[in-house]
């Protein structure tokens, strides 16, 4: 009983992880239908320029506010000047063009910081919290309480705001939205900047557990990426739910199976999952109107 | 005018001319060395270019080898066996060395053994394989020492405290696979059973759930965990984490200050095999490697301004071994040269004290690493080790 739970514990460290990270995928996606694949990019630049704030003397509170001021300004910058000027293109031509924005930014960040790994030191206390004969880390909560508190304000913001009732009609159909008098750019440019802070504050979050360095941010995505699909991309709820979903089944193959095939058996899960409902578990399945 | 501008073109002329000459008269020792210096393993092969760049300047202004000046020929492969071959190739026909210092990772040198091998020139790789020299090429020698060495090392430290089961807990990384595959194979002549294997990603965040069925494994006495970068940090924290009391091992792939930073107090009586030139102030006076490891550091932070590594002091031992046999021969003649390394004895190096012999062409033993233990956020060294 005792190693299900330290299983279960593990799992939902993981997951909140992921599910940090996939929480940025869904605005960008809402508004533009663009996967962002320099997300994982953010969540590192988070975690790195708190680091290096950190260790130039500044106050570590300030130092993250300072991390997501910066990671914001490059979400910003990663749309006006790479996304808008090709905004004719389609999305398949944008989603490629996120990930040359994502090579970029690592090939920067090895330059501007390092490539040494780093950690933050946790928000509380670093002593493991027993319970029931398994340890968790505070931080670990951190993360969970993180990411609750970021679809909160997403589902506050998307469902009860004029802004964002405009940000949905932006990716529902972008000229119908303009000529009812939506300024489409300012929706787009808006989703880029939240998601990169939400990304950076997940990377402020995760790097006391996961540790940071320039090249963090590939895997990460991937991980966010594959959450963001098993809960139903777009979906914010459905991101982290596919996010704790995808940790839990890694912990528990590592655990019971083999920790040689753990990832195999979670992206075989998420294979299955996806031929059976495409959308994800809590996506809205697509109706087009003929 | 005229006759002025006649005087130029003479002098230059002249001046061209004795250059020529001076050129002539010391025709200069040409060294290979194809390296990893920009691309993915750029952390070997920048501090080797950079290590053998200041001391063939330092024996060029001491006065070369034989009397004659050493030419250092770099080629950067980026990280890529494919172009580590063709530098290769060009080496050995347009620049024509005479011996070859060289190859960052074991991927370059195995591609470029061959080329050295056909053109019978002496080639010292400083690449970490031990099939780089197993089996035994005549004109191939290595100056790391090997995974299995660190293996044996830690196997050797378990005996001595009578923990004879233990359980592995490896990262899927190249590092992590090949030293895993190399204690599997060592562990049975050590008399070291193996009771439980686990693995994870080199990118993985938790790994709770491998250490508790580790934890959970009867008669499990210690754990070693063959690893690289942020994942034994990692295992190192979730361990304490999970409060197992067991002796926990790593490797000397995280031989670093760095790894102490990263695990933090978890990393409290953490053992580890490390090479000497990683804690110059720690070993004691009579250490015969003591003075090489120290001048060493202290030359290559002056004149690089980087901290050492264990690579650049790779680089260092094969220029010297290349050197010291250049002088016993007493010539370039490249077949001299090869038997002359070979018959290197008793070489002081960061590595280690080098004997090579024609069915040894590293030429270390398991006292070339040093068993660390970290004691309140430093390393200690294990007395008898």
């Amino acid at each position: 009983m005792a190693e299900l739970l330290q299983f279960a514990f593990s799992g939902l460290t993981v997951g909140a992880i992921y599910a940090l990270v996939a929480l940025g995928f869904t605005l960008i996606y809402k508004a533009s239908d663009i996967i962002n694949f320099a997300q994982g990019e953010f969540v590192m630049l988070g975690g790195m320029t708190t680091v290096f704030a950190a260790l130039a003397g500044v106050p570590l509170p300030l130092a993250a506010l300072i991390a997501i001021i910066v990671t914001t300004a490059v979400g910003l910058a990663l749309h006006r000047f790479a996304i808008e000027p090709a905004r004719d293109a389609s999305p398949v031509a944008l989603i490629m063009i996120t990930i040359g924005a994502s090579i970029f930014l690592r090939g920067v960040a090895q330059i501007v910081f390092d490539k040494r790994f780093h950690s933050l030191p946790p928000l509380f206390d670093a002593n493991p919290i027993q319970f029931g004969g398994a340890a968790i880390l505070p931080q670990s909560l951190v993360v969970l309480a993180g990411a609750t508190v970021i679809v909160t304000m997403l589902w506050l913001f998307i469902d009860r705001t004029l802004f964002g009732k405009a940000v949905i009609a932006t990716a529902a159909n972008r000229l119908a939205a303009r000529l009812i008098g939506i300024d489409t750019r300012r929706i787009v440019d808006f989703s880029f900047a939240i998601s990169a802070a939400i990304g950076a504050i997940a990377g402020v979050l995760i790097t006391p557990i996961a540790l940071t360095s320039y090249d963090a941010g590939t895997l990460l995505a991937l991980k966010g990426f594959a959450a963001a699909m098993l809960g139903g991309i777009g979906s914010a709820p459905g991101a982290v739910a596919g996010g704790l979903l995808l940790g839990m089944i890694e912990a528990l193959s590592a655990g019971y199976l083999s920790s040689n095939y753990k990832d195999a058996v979670a992206f075989l899960i998420i294979l299955v999952v996806l031929v059976a409902i495409p959308q994800g578990l809590f996506g809205r399945a697509k109706v087009e109107r003929v | 005018m005229r006759a002025l501008q006649r005087f130029t073109v003479a002098a230059a002329t002249g001046l061209l001319a004795l250059l020529g000459a001076g050129h002539q008269a010391s025709a200069q020792l040409k060294i290979g060395a194809v390296l990893s210096v920009t691309g993915p393993a750029s952390f070997l092969g920048d501090p080797e270019k950079k290590t053998l760049e200041i001391y063939v300047d330092e024996i060029n202004a001491k006065g070369g080898v034989n009397g004659q000046k050493l030419q250092l020929v770099v080629y950067d492969d980026a990280g890529s066996a494919d172009n580590a071959r063709t530098f290769a190739t060009r080496l050995v026909e347009e620049d024509k060395i005479v011996a070859m210092v060289g190859g960052s990772t074991t991927g370059a040198t195995l591609a470029m053994i061959p080329v050295f091998e056909e053109a019978n020139i002496p080639f010292i790789s400083l690449a970490g394989a031990i099939q780089i020299i197993e089996p035994v090429r005549k004109w191939v020698f290595k100056t790391p020492h090997t995974d299995k060495m660190a293996c044996e090392k830690i196997f050797a430290d378990l005996k001595s405290r009578n923990l004879m089961t233990i359980a592995l807990i490896s990262g899927t990384d190249a590092f992590g696979k090949s030293m895993h595959d190399q204690c599997v194979a060592v562990a049975p002549k050590a008399g070291i059973t193996i009771a439980l294997e686990e693995s994870y990603g080199p990118r993985d965040s938790d790994m709770t759930p491998q250490l508790t069925n580790i934890r959970n494994k009867a008669g499990v006495q210690a754990v070693v965990n063959p690893g690289f970068g942020q994942g034994p940090a990692i295992v190192t924290r979730n361990y304490s984490q999970l409060g197992i009391k067991l002796p926990l091992y790593q490797s000397h792939g995280v031989a670093s200050k760095q790894f102490i930073e990263l695990a933090g107090p978890a990393a409290e009586g953490v053992r580890l095999p490390a090479a000497a030139i990683l804690i110059p102030d720690k070993l004691p006076n009579s250490d015969p490697q003591k003075p090489v490891v120290v001048n060493y550091s202290r030359t290559y932070q002056q004149k690089s301004g980087q901290a050492v590594s264990t690579f650049g002091g790779h680089a260092y031992d094969g220029l010297m071994i290349l050197v010291e046999a250049m002088q016993r021969a007493k010539s370039a003649d490249k077949a001299k040269v090869r038997d002359e390394i070979e018959r290197t004895k008793g070489y002081i190096g960061t590595g280690g004290i080098v004997n090579m012999s024609p069915t040894d062409h590293m030429g270390l033993d398991l006292s070339a690493f040093h068993m660390l233990e970290i004691k309140s956020g430093d390393w200690t060294l294990v007395p008898g080790t």
